[in-house]
């Protein structure tokens, strides 16, 4: 029944599928880096008693969270060269490019979901571990970076690599921006050789493949982290 | 040493502390008792501000723990605290639980952190144990390992707050006895707790709470020989005769 498909064309653009998943990889660790660095500061505002932390981080999050992560792509790739414009004076100004622009959107889309997942980690801290902590003299930028964001995190981790899961396959949406990531490319060579089941059928192949695998890895490391204690 | 002034709090509309007022002096072991929930686990977490109070003021070694100007950290460092739950790093070894203050909030080396730490878990008998961590180690030796832990610090007052009721009942004595041989070296200390043999052993006044008043504040021979309050009278038979 496959007789009129033509599944060469996926062994003959491999070399440049390849790239676009390097492309994917590179987007998902950079982005998931910042968003973890980006998230765990705003959970540490939302937490705080000071309501001029507190409240904007909450804003910050609410927004993000009720905004299709596309509108955010389009508006860092729209908005940042406008921006640029106004504040530096120089009608030629570019912008940083369809990349950086992506990164930015996706860690900072991002970050309002590890935000809410750190905040949540935080507080499965016990009380007492921070009272500890303090009773010790511990000012809180070294309680919290010695004793309570190393519990919390450490009770996150399977957490944390689903939601990169997640960002990774949220990655391929940066094709919009012209950006050839794995997505981006697969669909690229499917236009060029008009070869789009094959194409469309290897790429979900792919994703699937790597996804499963990823959250079945997650899944054994839960089981591991639930009966080391 | 330790001044409590005065002291009310409340959450929200009701009211956890009404006006405490009671001081242990310099080398003076004091026992707080009472029901439970009665405010006393509360006012010793007063001591060190780790609980904020709305009234009153509690003053140790003449420094105010409410006062805006207060450094609460270098206060707090030389106080120690023991906790119900021992509250130990589940993430660090034994000797980094003892070592991490000394060498982050006293500045010491970390030579000279863990021979003090050696120093201390020989003392509480527990040498061998410097290495594994907390979740390898029994409820009295986790106990005896905060202790070593607070006392690292060189503090001029121990707290305790109720240290052996989460222990189970073989593993009291051991950390009991810890307590025993530190009120006997003189250690300022207030303790929170049930265990009366403790109190009559090496307790100077006993302190007696319910509904977050001070009931009774007297001298160990009165409190155990002639309790003047009934509700201290009925809290001793209760946890005396059985």
């Amino acid at each position: 029944m496959f007789t009129g498909f033509d599944f060469d064309v996926i062994s003959r653009s491999l070399p440049y599928l390849w790239q676009g998943m390097l492309f994917s990889l590179g987007l998902t660790l950079l982005s998931m880096l910042g968003g973890i660095l980006l998230g765990t500061l705003l959970a540490l505002m939302r937490l705080s008693s000071f309501t001029v932390l507190s409240a904007p981080a909450g804003g910050y999050v609410n927004l993000l969270r009720a905004t299709p992560l596309i509108l955010v792509i389009f508006w860092f790739y729209f908005l940042v060269p406008i921006a640029m414009k106004k504040i530096t004076g120089d009608a030629y100004a570019t912008g940083i490019g369809p990349f950086y622009s992506a990164l930015i959107a996706f860690t900072m889309f991002e970050a309002a979901y590890y935000c809410e997942i750190i905040r949540a980690g935080i507080q499965s801290v016990p009380r007492g571990q921070g009272h500890a902590a303090y009773a010790l003299g511990l000012n809180y930028r070294l309680a919290m970076t010695k004793i309570i964001l190393p519990q919390a995190f450490r009770n996150m981790v399977p957490i944390l690599l689903t939601q990169g899961i997640i960002l990774f396959q949220d990655t391929s949406l940066v094709y919009v921006v012209g950006l050839t990531d794995f997505m981006g490319a697969a669909s690229k060579v499917a236009q060029r050789d008009g070869r789009l089941v094959e194409m469309y059928l290897f790429a979900a192949l792919v994703y699937f493949l790597l996804c499963f695998s990823a959250s079945h890895f997650v899944r054994r490391l839960q089981v591991r982290y639930s009966t080391g204690r | 040493m330790i001044e409590i002034r005065n002291v009310s709090k409340w959450y929200g509309e009701f009211q956890v502390l009404a006006n405490c007022t009671t001081r242990v002096s310099k080398g003076e072991v004091v026992v707080v008792c009472g029901p439970s929930g009665s405010g006393k686990s509360t006012l010793i977490k007063c001591v060190n501000g780790l609980e904020p109070f709305q009234q009153g003021d509690v003053v140790v070694d003449g420094i105010s723990v409410s006062a805006k100007d207060t450094n609460l950290p270098k206060l707090r460092a030389r106080i120690g605290m023991v906790f119900q739950n021992f509250e130990l790093f589940p993430h660090m070894s034994v000797i980094d639980n003892i070592t991490l203050a000394q060498i982050k909030v006293l500045g010491r080396s970390r030579e000279d952190a863990i021979e003090k730490a050696h120093a201390l878990l020989k003392r509480v008998g527990l040498t061998e144990q410097a290495p594994k961590y907390p979740g390898q180690l029994s409820g009295g030796q986790q106990q005896r390992v905060a202790i070593a832990r607070g006392l690292a610090m060189d503090p001029i007052a121990m707290l305790f707050d109720e240290p052996t009721s989460a222990l189970d009942p073989e593993m009291i004595n051991e950390v009991l006895d810890v307590m025993v041989e530190l009120a006997q070296e003189g250690m300022t200390m207030m303790v929170v707790t049930h265990e009366m043999g403790f109190a009559r052993k090496v307790a100077h006044r006993v302190i007696f709470m319910d509904r977050g008043e001070i009931v009774e504040d007297a001298v160990k021979e009165d409190f155990f020989g002639k309790p003047r309050s009934e509700r201290a009278q009925h809290f001793l038979s209760k946890i005396l005769h059985h």
